[in-house]
């Protein structure tokens, strides 16, 4: 095995145009564990903490770029506001050593089912910075994913950000274990309302051989919304209409039995957190609303 | 390959570290410094909890050359210089915290970064501080009992 040590970022693509087999370590979470237990014998180990950019995050006028190695710690303490949902997902990673070390880009590297970030990015809507000697390509989060543990980078691309649309309403992320920290999902759901686009997206873990969207589930609760007139009334989601959303999201899912759950278990379970996390962003969207409607006129 | 960090306060040497090997490994095993321990290799118990740059990680999940220049704090950095045990460790001594061991060099650095971070934590924030941590014989309720102590014992002292 041979050690590579990138000080810069074009060091770092450099070495991966030269060697495609390259193994990027980031937090090592994931990949010391497979070294450590000799299912993995890289011929080359491409260390990324030198190369400081891919800790930063920038925020701009509509868009977060987060670096990819910016620890999952960091999400939660400083982008709470601009990535609600990636910040109550990265909370729910492991245990502090582990949220200090991990972050977004070993998560995307790593393309599990079970990846707590993905239900949050499929929900927020955003992309992945692809990047080679050859050139930059913006991967849509919706086409990253490509089977269990599959995703669409290329042999000699390194992720260097995800650019995230900035929360313009609230988001919810749900997971369901069997205690707090340190627990693979059982089965996540991530729910975002975009109030700007009146629309809402949704993301899914752990019941699908990929993380994905529940985008029946979304096109019907979209239009009921606007049918209703709720995102102008303010009114509650009718609790007919938070039941089919529920049941259509369960039937996005495309889940397994296995040591962690049944499949049946998993489509109830996904039910019952998408009603759950409708009703609380929807209660937080009409508070914020009927604050905003209370304002004495100027 | 070679690698060169500084361990509390010191700068250390190993030569002939296999580029796959843990930080944990050269701890224990090539730097004299057995410590922190080596219980799952994968994350899941913080019996080799140590601090990289100050911020507390498994070294079992650490790739050797990443610790290349940093600064490694282990549970041996704890007591001062006379061998004199530092307030989390009287704390965990005094409340009984500990029974047979294993999982304390990890729990010390954990403890001792959350005091220098919160010196009042809530037990909500002690639990989470701790949450990856695992210990098979205490019950926690001692552990926590010596993290509430010395963090009364660290204010009464300023
Ligand atoms: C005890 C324990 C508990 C865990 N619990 C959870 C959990 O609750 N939820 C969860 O989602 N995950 C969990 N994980 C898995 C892991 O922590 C996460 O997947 C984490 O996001 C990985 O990030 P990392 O930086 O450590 O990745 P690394 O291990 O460094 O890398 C992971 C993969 O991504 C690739 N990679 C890394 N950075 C890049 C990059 N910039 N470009 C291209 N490829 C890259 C690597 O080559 C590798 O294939 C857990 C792990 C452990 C050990
Ligand atoms: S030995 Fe590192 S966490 Fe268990
Ligand atoms: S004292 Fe034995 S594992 Fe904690």
């Amino acid at each position: 095995m041979d050690f590579l040590r990138p000080a810069t970022w074009q060091e770092a693509l450099a070495a991966k145009a030269e060697h495609p087999s390259a193994v990027p370590i980031a937090g090592g979470t994931d990949v010391m564990v497979e070294i450590n237990f000799d299912h993995r014998r890289p011929e080359y180990l491409m260390d990324l903490n030198r190369v400081a950019e891919l800790q930063e995050w920038e925020v701009g006028e509509d868009t977060v770029t987060l670096g990819a190695s910016v620890p999952y710690s960091r999400i939660m303490e400083s982008l709470r506001a601009e990535l609600p949902g990636l910040a109550l997902a990265a909370h729910t990673v492991a245990s502090p050593q582990i949220r200090n070390r991990g972050g977004v880009g070993g998560n995307l590297g790593t393309a599990s089912p079970a990846g707590d970030a993905h239900p949050a990015l499929l929900a927020g809507g955003g992309e992945v910075e692809a990047v080679s000697v050859r050139g930059t390509r913006m991967i849509p989060i919706d086409d990253f994913y490509l089977g269990v543990k599959r995703n669409a980078l290329a042999p000699d691309e390194l992720i260097r950000a995800v650019r995230l649309k900035k929360a313009t309403g609230p988001q919810q992320f749900s997971k369901v274990g069997t205690r707090n920290a340190m627990v693979i999902a059982v089965c996540a759901f991530g729910i975002a309302l975009h109030p700007d686009t009146r629309t809402v997206r949704t993301g899914i873990g752990s019941a699908a051989p990929t993380p994905i969207r529940a985008t029946t589930a979304e096109e019907f609760l979209t239009a009921a919304l606007e049918e209703g007139g709720f995102w102008d009334n303010g009114k509650a989601v009718p609790p007919a209409v938070a039941r089919q959303f529920a049941d259509l999201v369960a039937g996005a899912a495309n889940p397994i039995d296995d040591v962690r759950g049944t499949a049946s278990y998993r489509r109830h379970a996904l039910a019952v957190m998408a009603r759950r996390t409708l009703g609380w962003t929807w209660e937080q969207y009409r508070g914020k609303q009927q604050d905003e409607r209370n304002q004495p006129c100027a | 390959m070679r690698v060169t960090f500084t361990v509390n306060g010191r700068r250390q040497e190993a030569d002939d570290v296999w580029e796959g090997e843990s930080l944990l490994y050269v701890l224990r095993e090539r730097m004299g410094l057995p410590g922190s321990k080596n219980a799952c290799e994968q994350g899941e118990c913080g019996s080799c909890t140590v601090r990289l740059d100050g911020v507390p990680v498994c070294s079992c999940l650490v790739a050797a050359g990443q610790a290349e220049g940093r600064e490694v704090v282990t549970v041996e950095g704890l007591a001062g210089e006379d061998g004199r045990l530092s307030t989390v460790q009287q704390a965990f001594v005094d409340a009984g915290a500990v029974q047979c061991g294993f999982c304390t060099p990890g729990l010390l650095v954990a403890a001792d970064e959350l005091l220098e971070r919160n010196p009042e934590p809530t037990d909500g924030d002690i639990r989470e501080a701790l949450s990856g941590n695992l210990c098979r014989c205490t019950g926690y309720e001692k552990i926590l009992d010596a993290v509430r102590l010395a963090a009364a014992r660290t204010g009464e002292a300023v």
